[in-house]
């Protein structure tokens, strides 16, 4: 089971490596939200130094959340989905190692790309550290409820609108930490290891407890 | 409540019951409005502006409690596919929104003269407009799909998924940020209001209780019908088809 597990992940990343277009538009959409975010607001750079890790975070979880439906989308298209249902994994295993190839492929590019986007917002550099721990902590859980989403709205029409109005409000409880982490560490005085602590309990309950709800939205839209 | 799992049964049930709720809820309402407004003193800091409680309170009860209705019904459907369960849940979404968002209007009706804006992003207001959120994403995931069992149970994956996510939003904004006070009819050493203003508070939220429960008997009924007359046209078609 591990041997196929394994091949099944191999499988994914190889897909969306040699596809490429999906980790690039993901990671441009990124870019261009936060390009824009200074244009709207003017060149105040302590401005966008108080509001840089609010902006990095809710613009990762729209990038995120934008390329999401390709979790299970392509494999419900072309039929592989079918199969995987009859293959000797569990659904549940399937979905959660689908969520996780969308981590690595997508929340990863996206926290190293972080960094160099909140110096353009004026972050000061010695939060970056914290700015990529927050977003490796708490990219995984948006990867993982995403995937309920996808598995949810797979094969409807405007999907994508739908995912985002199902999705974004869970979203919530990883914004706050994940915001709380970086700006503790901006201004002090409380220590930022605590959010952090809370925001890698919210992705580890994510990891385990979502799999479970996309394997069942899987079924419904399968039957 | 196994009896009830036939539509047929739950139909007749209805047809008992509604006179009863409606008569039930026009009196708790008519007592409930006088005592608002006739009895219940105004506060002494808040003055008039106390009496939106008495509508605010109660609609955000039950706007949880629609959400908690949505919940169970939903582990109705997935669990022993009870088909009751999905009009149950279905129904009571749009019923709970229209709950949270008088809350939510009520609310900043009332911050504006005592807080000094419509509008603060304080814990309890944030959880509750996330809750209004979720109540949208529901509406929206039981119109986006056509088929009504795949849509039942597409609709309560995503109302479990919500409920469990309920407290930890909730928990989270409470360490954000706060400025609503905190609970103040049930807590631990009595509550803190005034039994002048408890009395109405305590009828009006009977009176919405009822409302909601003669909302989602009616609702649940015209749901079940338009399935029966869908059905119907279906057989009709495919009748005219052949």
């Amino acid at each position: 089971m591990i041997r196929a597990a394994l091949a099944l992940l191999g499988r994914d990343l190889r897909l969306a490596w040699r596809e490429g277009g999906a980790i690039g538009t993901a990671l441009g959409f990124y870019f261009a939200v936060i390009v824009l975010t200074p244009l709207g607001l003017g060149p105040d750079l302590n401005l966008l130094s108080r509001i840089a890790p609010g902006i990095l975070w809710v613009a990762l979880l729209l990038a995120g959340l934008l390329s999401a439906d390709r979790i299970f989308h392509n494999d419900y298209e072309d039929g592989s989905l079918d199969l995987l249902t009859l293959g000797p994994l569990p659904l549940e295993l399937v979905a959660g190692i689908k969520s996780l190839a969308h981590w690595i492929t997508t929340g990863i590019p996206l926290t190293l790309l972080a960094p160099v986007l909140g110096l353009l917002l004026n972050l000061p550099i010695e939060s970056s550290g914290f700015l990529v721990l927050s977003l490796l902590a708490g990219t995984p859980a948006v990867s993982f409820v995403a995937a309920i989403g996808a598995g949810l709205t797979l094969g409807l029409r405007r999907s994508g609108v739908l995912m985002a109005l199902m999705i974004l409000p869970l979203y919530v409880p990883a914004l706050i930490f994940g915001v709380a982490t970086v700006s503790a560490s901006i201004t002090g005085p409380a220590s930022p290891w605590a959010p952090l602590m809370i925001l890698c309990g919210i992705s580890l309950a994510s990891l385990v407890l979502s799999p479970i709800a996309a394997a069942a939205a899987l079924r419904a839209a399968l039957r | 409540m196994i009896s009830l799992a036939n539509p047929t049964r739950f139909l007749e049930l209805v047809r008992i019951v509604l006179p009863w709720l409606t008569g039930l809820t026009v009196i708790l309402f008519a007592v409930g409005l006088y005592l608002s407004f006739f009895v219940a003193p105004p506060d002494y800091q808040q003055g008039e502006t106390v009496k939106i409680m008495f509508i605010h309170v109660p609609s955000a009860w039950l706007a949880m409690m629609a959400y908690t209705v949505i919940a169970i019904a939903a582990l109705g459907s997935l669990i022993w596919r009870h088909p009751l369960a999905d009009v149950a849940g279905k129904t009571a979404a749009p019923i709970g929104a229209t709950f949270t968002f008088l809350a939510l209007i009520t609310g900043s009706l009332w911050g504006k003269p005592m807080w000094g804006t419509y509008w603060v992003w304080d814990a309890r207001l944030t959880s509750m407009l996330v809750l209004f959120l979720l109540y949208l994403g529901l509406i929206a995931l039981w119109e986006a799909i056509d088929e009504p069992s795949r849509a039942g149970k597409a609709a309560a994956i995503l109302a479990l998924v919500g409920f469990v996510n309920v407290p930890i939003i909730k928990f989270s904004v409470d360490w954000w940020n706060t400025l609503h006070q905190p609970a103040s009819v049930f807590r631990m050493g009595g509550s803190t209001i005034d039994p002048s203003l408890l009395a109405p508070l305590f009828v009006m939220a009977g009176a919405f209780t009822c409302l909601f429960l003669l909302l989602h008997f009616l609702a649940m009924r015209a749901e079940i019908l338009r399935r029966r007359v869908g059905a119907l046209q279906q057989i009709e078609a495919q009748r005219a088809a052949a």
